[in-house]
């Protein structure tokens, strides 16, 4: 794995930042991901904006994969098992609790939510205590 | 249409952020996970940078009387820590710490051309559905 940039790291949350308060101040929409999809996918007529965010979200990661990228992203594999079982706790998770690490993160940590700080707080451990067990306590490589 | 291009250019900034910080990249996260192991400080540095311009400029942008193109802010309006809160936040954090992959950078990471990410949005939206049906079947 490449070596830790402080820089692209803060420079990358630097443009998160930035696409939640445009999308806030022009729109008034709250830019967590996992809400958008949510909406997106009941197909309604006036939530059209949220495929619209997801397009953008697929272009920028194009631009920067195919044009700005130094290297390109080391392709992570690991068991189709874990990508599907996690996605599916996330999905039910993320719904559950309403929001996820930008919704909860990046824009409720924004709004100084109280709500939004239990929930980071809960599932950056949970997170945590995971990887402990998968990686420590059963040794697995996932 | 402008609210269309708003979200175009939103996402794109996400998308684009999510790359240059290379939370895109399974492995950095897991290494921020990794409390034990060889930490990688990455994400909390993406978290800190995007909160940290939020904190700052919300509080300007929610001094409005109402957003620039639409008619008001719709903002989350659950205000207590309920049930689901807290069990949500722990069942996301699980899915999270096994598969590396959070709602946005998972859907960035589907150009990558990879499969994983692709199985996981899938899993994400019909996690997301047993939960809406779930939660519909008991009110």
């Amino acid at each position: 794995m490449a070596e830790f940039n402080w820089l692209t790291a803060l420079g990358g949350g630097l443009l998160i930042g930035l696409s939640a308060t445009l999308l806030l101040a022009f729109n008034g929409r709250i830019a967590g991901i996992s809400g958008i999809v949510n909406s997106a996918i009941t197909f309604k007529k006036d939530e059209i904006w949220r495929w619209t965010f997801i397009l953008g979200m697929l272009l920028g990661g194009a631009i920067y994969e195919y044009g700005l990228a130094f290297e390109p992203t080391p392709k992570s594999t690991f068991a189709p098992w874990a990508a599907i079982a996690g996605g599916f706790l996330v999905g039910f998770g993320t719904r559950m609790g309403g929001g996820c690490t930008s919704g909860h993160g990046v824009c409720g940590l924004g709004r100084l939510s109280l709500r939004s700080l239990v929930a980071v707080l809960i599932f950056l451990i949970a997170a945590i205590l995971t990887v402990f067990i998968v990686r420590r306590v059963l040794g697995l490589t996932l | 249409m402008k609210e269309n291009s708003i979200a175009l250019l939103a996402g794109l900034l996400f998308g684009l952020g999510l790359g240059v910080s290379q939370m895109i990249d399974r492995d950095r996260v897991l290494g921020f996970l990794d409390v034990t192991g060889v930490w990688d400080p990455t994400l909390l540095f993406v978290l800190g940078g995007a909160v940290g311009v939020t904190v700052i400029a919300f509080r300007f942008v929610l001094r409005r009387r109402h957003p620039i193109w639409a008619d008001k802010f719709y903002l989350p309006t659950k205000k207590d820590i309920d049930r689901a809160l807290v069990i949500g936040a722990a069942i996301f954090g699980v899915g999270w710490g096994i598969a590396g992959y959070c709602p946005g950078p998972a859907i960035t990471a589907l150009v990558l051309g990879i499969w994983n990410p692709v199985l996981f949005v899938l899993a994400l939206i019909a996690g997301s559905l047993t939960y809406k049906s779930l939660s519909q079947r008991n009110s």
